[in-house]
């Protein structure tokens, strides 16, 4: 029996690095979203820029899941190469659609799928002569097709094309051309729609749709960043491009055509963190984007940073490690590494946004926390929310926010004959003053340097200041816990001994298992962790649950430790639900590991209510 | 060890500069590097440059690595801004501090082992941005503060205090400063005053990456017979192509020289070099020739010193982004900060 699902299904295109499928693809997936109908894309890429297997993931889902499901309804297959896999990860009674120009054996389908067979090829050959517009083409004429078998409007797809080629519109007509080739051809040939199908709906709201990255690059612009220092590297890269971009358009002074920004591609991701150190010493906000091996190599910095007192942001959008590990592939695998970054006792500020509108707002303040904090903040994204397009709140700012800039003695201060001792904890909360280079002549000069100082930064060995010093970065690190986001609490619908902790991109995905276990009669309380320094609610959360879980994707259960160690909770209280093939976790993957976890437990009696 | 300030004490008649200070004020912290260390020499001479050039300390960032020389900053300008960075990475932080703030003056000082060894990297890239700086490697060819190695500028055949040959090829650092688009490039010897203040003061003044690599004997590591990097091997073995006067507009020249001999660079601000050519050949305003030169006398068993090269028409790395006059540490929430009306239209644009 054909799957039946109107708004809630999931469409997977196999295609071919650099074959122009990427524009195509999110063409499909906008034109949904502007049915009012929500979607949530996934780019599945390999290490490679032309040749090798890429797949885009749609999933639509009126009820707004936005996690990926799994499986796949409808496979677009126009991969040859990955035929077999991609034919075997279809749902039972599902669909394919593929280029019939050339037969394809019926042993290679099953019998349960409904085959639909287009001969794209022979209509671009018949239709174009030149080879890059007969495999471009192909691609619009192949969402043209979807179009007809999914009942998407077309006239949502026309006007995207209208939108996309705005200032170019020789391009247009051709598009539309190519488009309607694909319509038709399916409503001659085909029962359209089938059974998996779109209808207009109300779901999306005033909902964007953006890349975390885009969004991080964004929130730095707002945020006052005026230096970034960065080398390149997947899936980091882009959000130094749209910082750049953003640059650009925003941050140029309309007089002169100067600009209120410096951008410098660093030879290595040392050199990166070397220069944002020296513009935030200087008084600059700036930041870096990396991934994990660049935070491995900017390790000596952090620490440099961590004890000198020097703000500076860092991205980390994480990937799968090592070097060469899964680069293109999701983890969050970088919570360790980032957490406790460098040799030395060092702790860090960790911020963990969950989707493009965290992104845009984290990003913006991590510059007001570095500055007063005085001190490295790392904002963790990942691959899944970093360089897939998700919808999210629009974008927020308030006009009248000021940057915090921190303790910052001024010449006027210091002319005034205020007493400056650069980490002389002046207010009890940990967080010295600090001035710029070049402040006033006589006053407030001083030298930077590791932990060999006193409170007066003068040159010292000696045990007891040394100590002094590393007590107050202590006191600094536990006032920053008033000051990060807060935890998010979602509580189950009845009152339950079992607690979930997790954060960043499984949030999706979490809500979406929360509501399958509900049905399935278990109660969870679930919180979202936002930032390290956990603040008391974290531990008070785990203390009021007999069994927590915490779900993260990568092996070892990294922020279990962190929860352990810096909340001093008994490891047997916290259950990892560890995931960390490089895929994004699932909520079918949550809601079958929390149910046999808690099966296990409980014994065979409950496992008839929990699927 | 700890902090030693120095005494503030001094002469009722001591000489001030334009600004009202005296040398006094432009020292830092009493050096604890060993005695007779030809580093102290090279920081005697930045008080002196700076002293001279009537600068204010305060609009002097000093910035270092880790080593013997990269400790120096502390005994210098003591009202500076100070930065003792990490190990080979002093290039990065000043290139930052410049990117923040486009109007102080960067002092960045390296030595071999930080530079030529494990910052060479660094070195090369923040030369070849054409960073507005002035950076001096101390140069002794030798790893003091962890006793006594070989660095990257050891020659090839010179020995250790034990008597161990280095058999690995030496990095020049002048050279490579030039291949990469250094604008000045300089060398000298700690123990020649005469030839380093003038020279630290043209490097100052000239907008652009500036770069002297300064030779600077280590008394306890590399001070020995068979050291290329000695006192007496230094001074036996000195090859200057020119010496030098720098000259502001309102101090008087001093030196006098053969007629035919000079010639006058002008820089930006008015001041001017002017250069006693000691080799007739050498034109400092050619690239193929200050390499020529280099390796002339290196051929010979020679070490060239003076002003190497010099473009006095350089475009520094804020040319290069196009960034506004102000520094960037000055802009603040309303110039950084757009509106939400413009969220809202991104947001719109977002559908």
């Amino acid at each position: 029996m054909p799957i039946q699902s109107v708004n809630d299904f999931v469409v997977r295109f196999a295609n071919v690095n650099g074959s122009g499928s990427a524009s195509a693809n999110q063409l499909f997936a906008r034109s949904i979203m502007r049915m009012g109908v929500p979607v949530s894309p996934r780019n599945i890429f390999p290490s490679n820029i032309q040749g090798l297997p890429t797949w885009y993931e749609v999933r639509i889902s009126e009820a707004g899941h936005m996690g990926a499901r799994g499986g796949s309804d409808l496979l677009v297959a126009m991969n040859p190469e990955t035929w077999g896999e991609d034919v075997a990860d279809i749902e039972p009674g599902g669909y394919i659609f593929y280029d019939s120009s050339r037969p394809v054996p019926k042993s290679a389908f099953r019998d349960d799928l409904t085959i639909l067979g287009m001969p794209l090829t022979e209509i671009c050959l018949k239709h174009y002569t030149d080879p890059r517009q007969r495999q471009l083409f192909k691609n619009i004429i192949y969402v043209g097709a979807l179009a007809a078998l999914l009942d998407i409007d077309l006239a949502e797809i026309e006007k995207l094309i209208g939108e996309q080629f705005r200032g170019k519109d020789k391009l247009i007509a051709p598009n539309l051309q190519a488009l309607r080739l694909g319509y038709d051809y399916a409503k001659a040939n085909f029962a359209c729609p089938i059974g998996v199908h779109l209808k207009r709906a109300n779901a999306v709201g005033d909902l964007i749709f953006l890349e975390g990255n885009d969004a991080a690059g964004l929130g730095a612009v707002y945020g006052g960043a005026t230096v970034c220092a960065w080398y390149p590297i997947t899936p980091s890269t882009s959000l130094a491009e749209s910082f750049m971009a953003y640059c650009k358009r925003l941050r140029v002074d309309k007089e002169t055509g100067k600009n209120k920004f410096a951008i410098v591609q660093a030879e290595d991701e040392l050199s990166s963190i070397g220069m944002v150190i020296g513009a935030a010493w200087n008084g600059a906000r700036a930041f870096t984007a990396t991934s994990g091996p660049g935070i491995s190599l900017m390790q000596e910095f952090f620490g440099l940073a961590y004890f000198a007192e020097i703000p500076a942001v860092v991205f980390d959008v994480q990937r799968g490690g090592p070097s060469t590990g899964i680069p293109t592939r999701t983890q969050q695998s970088d919570i360790l590494l980032a957490a406790y970054a460098s040799h030395g006792d060092t702790k860090h500020i960790l911020l963990l946004p969950e989707d493009p509108y965290e992104c845009f707002e984290f990003a913006a303040q991590a510059f007001d926390l570095a500055d007063r904090f005085q001190t490295p903040v790392f904002v963790m994204l990942d691959l899944d929310i970093g360089s897939n397009h998700r919808m999210c709140k629009p974008l927020k700012w308030d006009d009248s926010r000021q940057l915090d800039r921190g303790k910052v003695m001024t010449a006027e201060d210091l002319e005034a004959g205020k007493e400056f001792g650069r980490y002389l904890d002046v207010d009890g909360d940990g967080i010295p003053y600090r001035t710029y280079p070049g402040t006033h002549p006589k006053r407030g000069a001083y030298f930077t340097r590791g932990t060999t100082k006193d409170r007066y930064a003068r040159y010292t060995e000696l045990a007891a200041p040394y100590i002094d010093n590393m007590e107050r970065l202590l006191k600094k690190f536990d006032t920053a816990k008033k000051y990060v986001p807060g935890p998010v609490l979602r509580k189950a619908s009845r009152k339950t001994d079992l607690g979930v902790i997790y954060f960043g991109s499984t949030s999706a995905s979490m809500h979406e298992a929360l509501d399958m276990l509900e049905k399935d009669g278990v109660h969870v309380d679930a919180l979202r962790v936002r930032a390290f320094p956990f603040s008391a609610e974290v531990s008070d959360f785990i203390a009021a649950h007999d069994r927590v879980f915490v779900i993260e994707q990568n092996r070892d259960g990294q922020l279990r430790t962190l929860l352990m160690v810096e909340c001093g909770i008994d490891p047997a209280q916290l259950t990892s639900i560890p995931h960390y093939g490089g895929t994004p976790i699932t909520a079918r993957f949550i809601r079958k590991a929390m149910s046999d976890a808690v099966n296990k437990a409980t014994g065979a009696g409950r496992k008839e209510t929990i699927g | 060890m700890s902090f030693l300030p120095k005494p503030k004490f001094r002469h009722p008649a001591i000489e001030t500069n334009d600004l009202g200070f005296t040398h006094r004020d432009y020292e830092g912290a009493i050096s604890t590097l060993c005695a007779g260390c030809g580093h102290d020499s090279i920081s005697a001479a930045i008080i002196k440059a700076v002293y001279e050039l009537s600068l204010p300390p305060h609009r002097i960032a000093k910035l270092s690595g880790i080593g013997c020389s990269s400790k120096t900053p502390t005994y210098f300008l003591g009202a500076s801004h100070g930065f003792n960075s990490v190990h080979g990475r002093m290039p990065s932080v000043l290139t930052g501090a410049n990117l923040a703030n486009r109007d102080l003056i960067y002092l960045g000082v390296s030595g071999d082992g930080d530079s030529a060894s494990i910052g060479l990297g660094q070195f090369a890239h923040s030369i070849r941005r054409g960073v507005n700086m002035v950076y001096i490697v101390e140069n002794n060819g030798v790893y003091g503060l962890t006793k006594g190695q070989f660095s990257a500028t050891s020659d090839k055949g010179s020995k250790n205090k034990r008597g161990v040959v280095n058999n690995d090829a030496p990095i020049d650092m002048v050279s490579m400063a030039i291949e990469l688009g250094a604008t000045f490039v300089g060398r000298s010897f700690s123990g020649d005053k005469t030839q380093l203040v003038p020279l630290i003061k043209a490097a100052i003044e000239h907008r652009g990456a500036a770069f002297i690599d300064c030779i600077s004997p280590c008394v306890a590591f590399n001070n020995h017979e068979g050291s290329t990097k000695s006192f007496d091997y230094v001074r036996a073995h000195n090859a200057a192509l020119n010496a030098l006067d720098f000259i502001t507009p309102r101090a008087p020249i001093s030196t006098e020289y053969e007629p035919g001999s000079t010639e006058v660079v002008r820089l930006h601000d008015g001041s001017s070099i002017r250069l006693h050519k000691i080799d007739a050949n050498h034109n400092v305003h050619d690239r193929a020739e200050a390499m020529s030169a280099i390796h002339r006398h290196k051929a010979a068993g020679e070490i060239v010193t003076g002003l190497l090269y010099i473009d006095e028409d350089p475009q520094d790395l804020h040319t290069n982004l196009g960034t506004i006059a102000r520094p960037l540490n000055e802009l603040n929430a309303p110039e950084l900060s757009p509106s939400q009306a413009l969220l809202d239209k991104m947001n719109a644009a977002l559908r």
